[in-house]
């Protein structure tokens, strides 16, 4: 692997990975059943360099913000080094969100140039919202059909320069990227990420978890967030290793890629993990009773054997038939983003599959903590990586308080955000807003939130700003979106839900009809994003001067509800 | 060729079965999420069985942000 501590930025250490793996194998592309490309790291920089020199003949300048806004898959990582080889600052966006959520943040990061795929950019083209973003001038699409309209767009295909480009040198501290934590209801965050904080989270992290030549990781989560531009990118990149890109995310084709691609790692959201363990369970229930017994003892011998530290080796040969399921080359899973029951990691762990069960937010430049994959624990959310402090702030007598982050992966700040800044991060320390505590031998364990916002199983972060627009104009008398635990804190990470605090009008009740209307506005939202049910309190709001909500003050006016009563379901 | 009606009313049928849920307690107005309870990954299982039975092929983007069943199956149509 490269020391990425030597490095001034991603792209200097992205150019000497290129060199130095020259004839390995850097990206495999697949869709369903059917490759679609497999490129070496020399092949891998004979599609990006065109790419730069076409930027830079298009007048594109170092610290230039360029948006991406892709799904997984080669071009989305040529397109990324190309940027950065031109001293870029990539804005990386979620292809997840809508047109006019992505516009906002168009406009909001500044970007000069976005690069999307055919299908995507259909829809943001026909957006009302595209006259927002003022600041684009180059707009670059993939994979569109011949004839298909571009609406001043250019094909990614064809947007090629002749010679090479220049290599354009960045510093440590200048900025890397933006990436957007939150923020789609009108103050979005972008977390300004500088390449010191990526080279040092890289560096952390390997000491954790091992890259090499042949290791193959299998990337699913989407790669504008944090987790996967690290795992499925800068790191097996910076080590010779083989990212595999998967365009569905279908269970049959992931399973199947296992198999295909002898897959040694990858990254999941809790869900994934609990499907993949009701699948597992569902083909153990299905063995006839001889087999099953047998399959049991196998289980429990594996259990007595591994007890101290997993064997995966060892694991491999006890339960062959349910390690080559995962292609029987996997070394660990890797979790994060949301709670998962420790439970589940002990069903994979007992099979002999580890899970690096971790903890990190985009604020912190991925990962604070990790579970070593050599003596995981399911209780716990791992130790803090080399190089980051942790530290309880106000603990109570039994230790757990808000969880404070110091290190050099910290983001330096929310774009055109002080305030924020200046609330998030306090004398260096990053406050993350979660509650947790750390044990005897170092591990942190979380044990809910401080913030006001909840985490899905699908490790989507929810903040309740961002969704009270679609509820302007409800005929009420005020509303107010709230995460339920932060109204009613309570020690879980567990089934977290969004509710809709109603004022109604004097005289109006919650009728039927006022049901049906929040239910269709909370239809429009993306389902994830959905709340739960709604809070009716008949008095005022508390606000400030400015009349906005004081949702603090609020929060403690509702907490004196019954929660078990007080939210109705929709 | 089916009409939009009859492929919307073959999705309502299949997710019925699929997800046993009693038949004709599905409308094409349904969010699916909701009436069916199901998550993101059991939404991919409904599409892999729409894709055998219509023998279509919905790359995963295409559904993305659709949660009815009329807008899935005027999806599914466009591309029979």
């Amino acid at each position: 692997m490269l020391d990425l501590t030597k490095y001034q930025s991603i792209g200097a250490a992205l150019n000497d990975a290129l060199d130095q793996f020259a004839n390995k194998v850097c990206l495999i592309e697949a869709d369903r059943e059917r490759e679609k490309e497999r490129l070496t790291y020399r092949e891998f920089k004979e599609r990006a360099y065109p790419l730069a020199k076409a930027l830079q003949d298009a007048s594109f300048q170092a610290g230039d913000r360029a948006a991406i806004i892709m799904t997984n898959q080669s071009k989305w990582l040529i397109s990324a080094y190309a940027i950065l080889y031109c001293g870029g600052v990539l804005v990386p966006l979620d292809y997840k969100l809508t047109p006019d959520e992505l516009w906002q943040l168009l406009k909001h990061s500044r970007a000069g140039s976005l690069i999307t795929e055919y299908s995507i950019w259909r829809q943001l083209a026909a957006a009302a919202a595209r006259s927002a973003a003022t600041n684009l001038k180059t707009i670059l699409v993939t994979e569109a059909p011949s004839n298909a309209p571009l609406d001043g767009a250019q094909r990614w295909e064809n947007f090629s320069g002749q010679g090479e480009p220049v290599f354009v040198p960045r510093k440590r501290n200048d900025i890397a990227s933006i990436v957007y934590s939150s923020g789609t209801g009108g103050r979005p965050k972008g977390c300004v990420t500088t390449h010191e904080n990526y080279l040092e989270q890289g560096h952390a992290i390997a000491q954790v978890i091992a890259f090499e030549p042949g290791i193959r990781y299998l990337s699913i989560l989407p790669t504008n967030h944090v987790v996967d531009f690290m795992m499925g990118f800068l790191l097996p990149f910076t080590c010779g290793a083989t990212v595999v890109h998967l365009r569905t995310l279908r269970p049959e084709f992931v399973r199947d890629a296992f198999t295909r691609y002898k897959i040694s790692y990858m990254m999941l959201v809790p869900l994934i993990l609990k499907n993949l363990q009701k699948g597992l369970e569902a083909r153990f229930a299905a063995l006839p009773k001889g087999k099953r017994a047998v399959l049991d003892a196998l289980i429990r011998i594996n259990r007595a054997l591994t007890r101290d530290r997993p064997r995966v080796w060892l694991s491999r040969r006890l339960l062959g038939q349910v390690h080559s399921a995962f292609g029987g080359h996997l070394r660990a899973f890797g979790v994060g983003s949301a709670f998962i029951e420790p439970a589940t990691l002990q069903f994979f762990l007992d099979l002999g599959i580890p899970v690096a069960n971790s903890y990190g937010l985009t604020e912190a430049g991925t990962a604070v903590s990790v579970n070593d994959p050599r003596a995981p624990r399911t209780d716990t959310v791992g130790k803090p990586l080399p190089g980051t402090e942790v530290r309880i702030v106000n603990p109570g007598p039994d230790g757990i308080g808000e969880v404070a982050v110091r290190s050099r992966t910290v983001m330096s700040g929310y774009l055109e955000d002080p305030a924020l800044t200046a609330e998030t991060i306090v004398d260096g320390w990053l406050m993350t807003g979660d509650l947790g505590k750390l044990d005897p031998t170092g591990h942190l364990q979380l044990f809910g939130r401080k913030k006001n916002m909840i985490v899905t199983a699908e490790g989507k972060n929810v903040y309740p700003e961002d969704i009270e627009t679609v509820f302007e104009g409800l005929p009420v008398k005020e509303f107010c979106v709230f995460a339920a635990n932060y109204i009613w804190p309570r020690r879980s990470m567990v089934d977290e839900q969004l509710v809709l605090a109603l004022h109604l009008e004097p005289g109006q009740h919650y009728s039927e009809d006022l049901r049906r209307e929040v239910t269709a506005r909370n239809n429009r939202l993306l389902n994830y994003k959905r709340i739960h049910g709604v809070v009716i309190l008949d008095e005022d709001f508390p606000r400030t001067a400015s009349l906005k909500i004081k949702r603090n003050a609020l929060a403690e006016r509702l907490a004196l509800l019954d929660r078990a009563t007080a939210i109705l379901p929709l | 060729m089916r009409t939009l009606e009859q492929t919307t009313q073959e999705i309502l049928d299949l997710a019925s079965k699929h997800f046993n849920v009693p038949e004709g307690s599905l409308a094409p107005d349904d969010d699916f999420f909701r009436k069916l309870g199901i998550d993101s990954l059991q939404t991919l299982e409904l599409l892999s069985r729409l894709e055998n039975h219509f023998g279509v092929e919905l790359p995963d983007y295409e559904v993305q942000g659709v949660s009815d069943f009329r807008t899935l199956a005027s999806r599914i149509q466009s591309r029979l």
